[in-house]
């Protein structure tokens, strides 16, 4: 009952986000960079349905190209991660021996870091720019997929399935691909949705500090960087993208519980 | 227990070597010449060639490592080229800013929390369980930063309780101070409660279910007391390790709180030194959090038998 | 020896304990359904049932301690003359202890792992009767040396994960008795343990209570255990007692035709199938040994495991082999050695003749095609993401000479074998544990195998269903004439389809022998020990 709330609310929010991101390029109601001075820090009216920032551009056409901007970046991060997490995991899991503990030593020390805090650091290198964001994200989270994965590989090869494969004569390489990845997919899934919201708070934070995506290119983080300075004037600058952002996280984490749920019981919901 | 303790010690100097590696390597593959990026454009050949020489950029890399590995042992971490100061001593002044808002917010969260959570999972699926989770999911999905916007935007702006910008030190104002940081660390405290209930509660279910709670009911212990001293101990354990991570992260984080509230603390260091291309502080910076992430997930592990005696005997 | 109680109980002032329609539901189904029995002071009485027929939630209700979502519908609980339906909560919780006591089926996670041996002796004590300090830590020893744990002092101050699951059994075994309770609730409380601990556990039981003079209900699903220790027992099946009265009755007269089938489910020991004194063995096994090697630390390998010491055996072909033992005895190491499954770090393996070693892989692939194992877990050893006929299918990829049709065809059969025709579309979790099983038998004859281990193939399965898949092996066995190792520490399901028996301790063989030698002339010292442990029935006809 409860499972199919959380599913229900959960994937509303995320496919308005969708419906929203995709549309964007193709409808705003005003150009969502055009500048109008004129028209500067109006509170919200039936003109501006959000107000208008310090350079008189339309909030609501900003926040709608930002979702566009945002959910690209999460996309495109956790696909990376996912990706790249995947190959090394299974890779480790799969040949054990020196390799497994060459690479999972790198990949702790990896996990020693703060996610965000790789990022920043690998932001200092990369220079702030959306492809930067992607690499930066995508570098600092592929090590818990790593784990993940790893983790699954070796706890299915335990089962007595993947022994009864052997025992049929199948090779080593048919038995991973037909019996052990399938049974893995769950984890990964399940973990690929908490990430897409782990990189969506990453991004904002970053663009918040400055270090994301560059002005005058909208995204919520950066928006939200720009109205601290008017909190007092203008408000609902303040508002708006932060509730943006909330509302994905929302979704995200109600769907995950749901998708937890489902695939996988025994996972701890954390 | 004592050889747990020795392994595990042990354990922590690979890799804190791997990490400090990581960091010099991650700061070697900025794009261009460091001496170039410090001194700009302008800059001759000859005074180039001399800080190349003074920042041992003339040597080869593993030497270079070394070299710097050797004097961060001793606490040189190098000078600021933005101030010229050195850099240690400046992080140790801006952490003691971040960590005592960060260790105050997780200890108030976890008071919180973790009966929330405890209390949620023993009233599994009523009503208050219901309002608890819906509670700490939306906790958990507000971003720190903008929970830390609408708490100045309430209490500073349209109430006029607190202030809106600025810092003072404790040394300096007691009360003024405390006027200062309340909002951050309550800001903070919000969002662990969050996390930190969600996990309390997922343990405290897993754990109820087991044969040894029925076993402590069955011999007439009052429900109080099963929780309390039978289900807590257990549900605590993975929750004790969650702690750690988000001490962590909250480190590593804590910049867009301190950009928030405008404070001087190792997060906004960092990415100051980013913005200024100041790399002594950010290599500074990065090792410090890196290193004290480390040294709290080592604390937490050598507490962990205290929570679950079965650790220690592996 | 015989610890069963006379079943006449002296007539008292009446029954300790009488449940009258006791009804309990799980949402909108019902669990316990009407179920009514009485039990007088002192006496041992058996709930006996499978898997679903409501015995451990009829126990519970008793305690008013049923899981989450599940609830007493109806019905009355007279325990000593009182109504335990009217009772508040906390007259309930006065009477959980010293009143009523609970003993649990996992000792590996019926006791705290965070708390010590001692504070949870004394946690019963203090709550219930409030002595001082070192009275109740006198009290806890006492018990502790009752229950033959060496060293009390030691153990008091240990956690639980020191302790072995027989160890913890009659740990917990002690906190209940501590309370001196007038009834004592056993779930299965020897389910998870290998013969002879069982029955040493079980004989404790016994002796603690009778010297109490508490009642017990022992819930179990084991007829053997009700011959040996209960004096009455209640027969559930699906929520409903289906027939109750004297254990001796139940066993040897069952009236009702559920119970029959129980009954009648029990493996008996058929007549000795005669063996070609000459046959030349398909399967010989020379000097086996395996050796797990410690998990690696930091600084030292932990201590080396010698799982099998030297084992020499030989299977003729169409025999049954029987490999039988204590858990830890090394019986199912054994089997994936033979099979390669595990390393072996001596020893030769003879394959109708041919000697497989690791360098011949023709050799070696040969062998491997020419056998297969049956799991004990049927929950664990079909990928879950397969459907039936596909899973079965999965050893013809290597059967040369056959086409997609034959292969079709084959599956067919082999199906049809094991009684699962058209289930080939049905996914693992959609079948019952006893149809798992069938699909794990059918994946492991479809290439027509020249020798089978299954191993513990019956152990994880309710009492007639165990029959139903023992009786198909042996079938399918017969018809087909592959040689099979049976591993197995239930010796009833051994004694009816094994050929011959070897018995494995501590790594070794320490007897060989047919079926009626071993049963009838055991030779070593642990042959006769589990034998004696084992329950059976034919016991009370004597």
């Amino acid at each position: 009952m409860r499972l199919r709330a959380n599913a229900v609310i959960g994937g509303t929010l995320i496919g308005l986000l969708a419906t929203v991101s995709f549309t964007a390029n193709f409808w705003t109601p005003y150009a969502p960079l055009r500048i109008n001075l004129r028209a500067r820090l109006r509170p919200p009216s039936d003109l501006y349905w959000l107000g208008t920032d310090e350079f008189g551009r339309d909030v609501i056409s900003r926040l709608m190209a930002g979702a566009a901007t945002s959910a690209l970046v999460a996309l495109m991060t956790v696909v990376a991660a996912v990706v790249l997490g995947v190959v090394i995991g299974v890779l480790a899991g799969f040949l054990r021996g020196w390799l497994d503990r060459v690479l999972m030593a790198i990949n702790d020390t990896l996990l020693a870091f703060p996610g965000i805090l790789l990022a920043l650091g690998l932001m200092a290198v990369i220079g702030p720019n959306k492809w930067g964001i992607i690499l930066a994200l995508g570098l600092a989270y592929a090590p818990s997929v790593v784990r993940v994965v790893r983790g699954a590989v070796l706890s299915v090869r335990e089962r007595e399935y993947i022994e009864a494969s052997r025992v049929i004569g199948n090779s080593e390489v048919y038995t991973m691909a037909r019996h052990v990845l399938p049974n893995c997919v769950a984890p990964i899934v399940v973990l690929a949705t908490s990430m897409f919201g782990w990189v969506v708070l990453a991004e904002s934070a970053l663009s918040f500090l400055g270090l994301g995506v560059p002005p005058p290119a909208p995204t919520w983080g950066n928006m939200l960087s720009a109205a601290r300075p008017y909190l007092d004037q203008a408000p609902w600058l303040s508002i708006a993208p932060g509730l943006c952002i909330a509302l994905t996280l929302l979704g995200i984490n109600l769907l995950g519980d749901a998708l937890r749920d489902r695939l996988d019981p025994r996972m701890v919901a954390a | 227990m004592l050889r747990y303790i020795l392994h595990r010690l042990l354990m922590t100097v690979p890799t804190a070597l791997l990490v400090a590696l990581a960091v010099f390597v991650l700061l070697r593959l900025v794009p261009g010449d460091p001496a170039q990026l410090m001194l700009g454009d302008t800059a001759t050949e000859e005074t180039l060639a001399e800080l190349r020489s003074q920042l041992g950029l003339d040597q080869s890399i593993p030497v270079q490592f070394m070299y710097w590995l050797g004097n961060v042992l001793v606490g040189d971490f190098g000078r600021s080229i933005t101030n010229d100061l050195p850099v240690l001593p400046l992080i140790l002044d801006r952490f003691r800013v971040s960590a005592s808002i960060v260790l105050v917010a997780v200890l108030l969260a976890t008071l919180v929390a973790v009966p929330a959570g405890m209390i949620a999972a023993w009233k599994q699926n009523s009503l208050g369980d219901l309002m608890i989770v819906a509670g700490a999911t939306m906790l958990l999905s507000i971003p720190s930063f903008w929970l830390g916007l609408l708490m100045l935007l309430l209490f500073g702006v349209k109430l006029g309780w607190l202030p809106v910008v600025g810092y003072v030190s404790f040394a300096e104002d007691f009360g003024r101070a405390l006027a200062y940081v309340v909002l951050p660390t309550a800001t903070l405290t919000l969002i662990e409660i969050g996390v930190v209930t969600r996990m309390a509660r997922a343990a405290t279910i897993e754990v109820l279910r087991l044969e040894y709670i029925t076993h402590a009911r069955a011999k007439g212990v009052p429900e109080g007391r099963v929780l309390w001293r039978h289900a807590l101990p257990n549900a605590f354990a993975p929750t004790w390790t969650l702690l750690g991570l988000i001490l962590g992260n909250l480190l590593g984080g804590i910049a867009v709180i301190e950009t928030v509230f405008t404070l001087p603390g190792l997060g906004r260091l960092l990415v100051d030194g980013i913005f200024a291309r100041d790399y002594p502080v950010v290599q500074g910076c990065l090792l410090f959090i890196a290193i004290m992430y480390v040294l709290v997930n080592l604390l937490v592990d050598l507490l962990y038998p205290v929570f679950d005696p079965r650790v220690a005997a592996e | 020896m015989t610890p069963t109680r006379p079943s006449a109980v002296p007539a008292g002032p009446g029954p300790l304990l009488a449940v009258t329609d006791l009804s309990v539901t799980a949402g909108d189904r019902t669990v316990v359904d009407r179920v009514s029995f009485s039990l007088q002071p002192g006496e041992i009485m058996a709930l006996v049932g499978e898997s679903g027929s409501g015995k451990t939630m009829a126990a519970r209700s008793v305690l008013d301690l049923l899981p989450p979502g599940v609830r007493r519908s109806g019905g009355r609980i007279l325990f000593d003359g009182r109504d335990l339906s009217a009772l508040p909560p906390s007259a309930m919780r006065a009477l959980r202890g010293p009143g009523i006591g609970m003993v649990f089926q996992e000792p590996m996670v019926s006791l705290n792992p965070a708390l010590t041996i001692g504070s949870q002796l004394a946690e019963g004590l203090e709550l219930h009767r409030k002595l001082p300090k070192d009275e109740v830590r006198r009290l806890c020893r006492q018990m502790l040396d009752r229950v033959q744990i060496t060293d009390p002092d030691r153990c008091l101050a240990a956690y639980p994960h020191e302790f072995s699951g027989g160890m913890r059994q009659r740990i917990m075994l002690a906190a209940v008795m501590l309370l001196q309770p007038k009834l004592l609730l056993a779930d299965e409380p020897t389910t998870a343990l290998d013969t002879l601990t069982q029955r040493e556990v079980l004989d404790l039981m016994v002796e603690l209570t009778r010297d109490n003079g508490t009642a017990v209900i022992l819930i179990t699903h084991n007829l053997g255990l009700v011959g040996r220790y209960a004096s009455n027992a209640v027969v559930m099946e699906r929520g409903r007692v289906v027939e109750a009265g004297s254990s001796r009755d139940i066993l040897l007269r069952p009236q009702q035709p559920y119970t029959q089938t129980l009954v009648g489910a029990l493996p008996r020991r058929g007549p000795a199938r005669p063996v070609p004194p000459d046959a030349r063995p398909i399967v010989s096994v020379r000097d086996l040994e395996v050796l797990f090697p410690g998990r690696k630390h930091l600084f030292r390998a932990g201590r080396p495991v010698h799982a099998v010491k030297g084992v020499s055996l030989d299977v003729r072909p169409g025999e049954v082999l029987a490999v039988v033992g204590g858990s830890g005895s090394g019986k199912t190491t054994l089997g994936r050695a033979i099979l390669g499954l595990v390393p072996a770090k001596a020893g030769r393996i003879h394959f109708a003749g041919t000697d497989i070693a690791a360098s011949d892989p023709a050799a070696m692939r040969r062998f491997r095609l020419a056998c297969q194992l049956v799991f004990q877990d049927p929950y664990s050893s079909l990928d879950p993401r397969m459907r039936v006929g596909p899973i079965v299918a999965e050893p013809l990829r290597h059967a040369e000479g056959m086409d997609g049709k034959a292969k079709a065809v084959r599956v067919a059969e082999v199906l049809e074998e094991v009684g699962l025709a058209g289930f080939a579309d049905r996914h693992p979790h959609a079948l019952s544990g006893g149809q798992r099983q069938r699909v794990a038998i059918a994946r492991a004859l479809v290439r027509r195998p020249a020798f089978v281990v299954a191993d513990e193939p019956v152990s994880a399965l309710d009492m007639t269903i165990q029959q139903q898949v023992l009786s198909l092996l042996q079938r399918l066995q017969a018809q087909h004439g592959f040689a099979c190792l049976f591993i197995s520490h239930d010796l009833a399901a051994v004694a009816q389809i094994a050929d011959r028996v070897a018995v494995m301790e501590h790594g070794l063989v320490v007897e060989t022998g047919t079926r009626d030698e071993i049963f009838d002339r055991p030779q070593h010292p642990y042959t006769k020990a589990l034998l004696e442990a084992s329950p059976r029935i034919d016991d009370l006809a004597a």
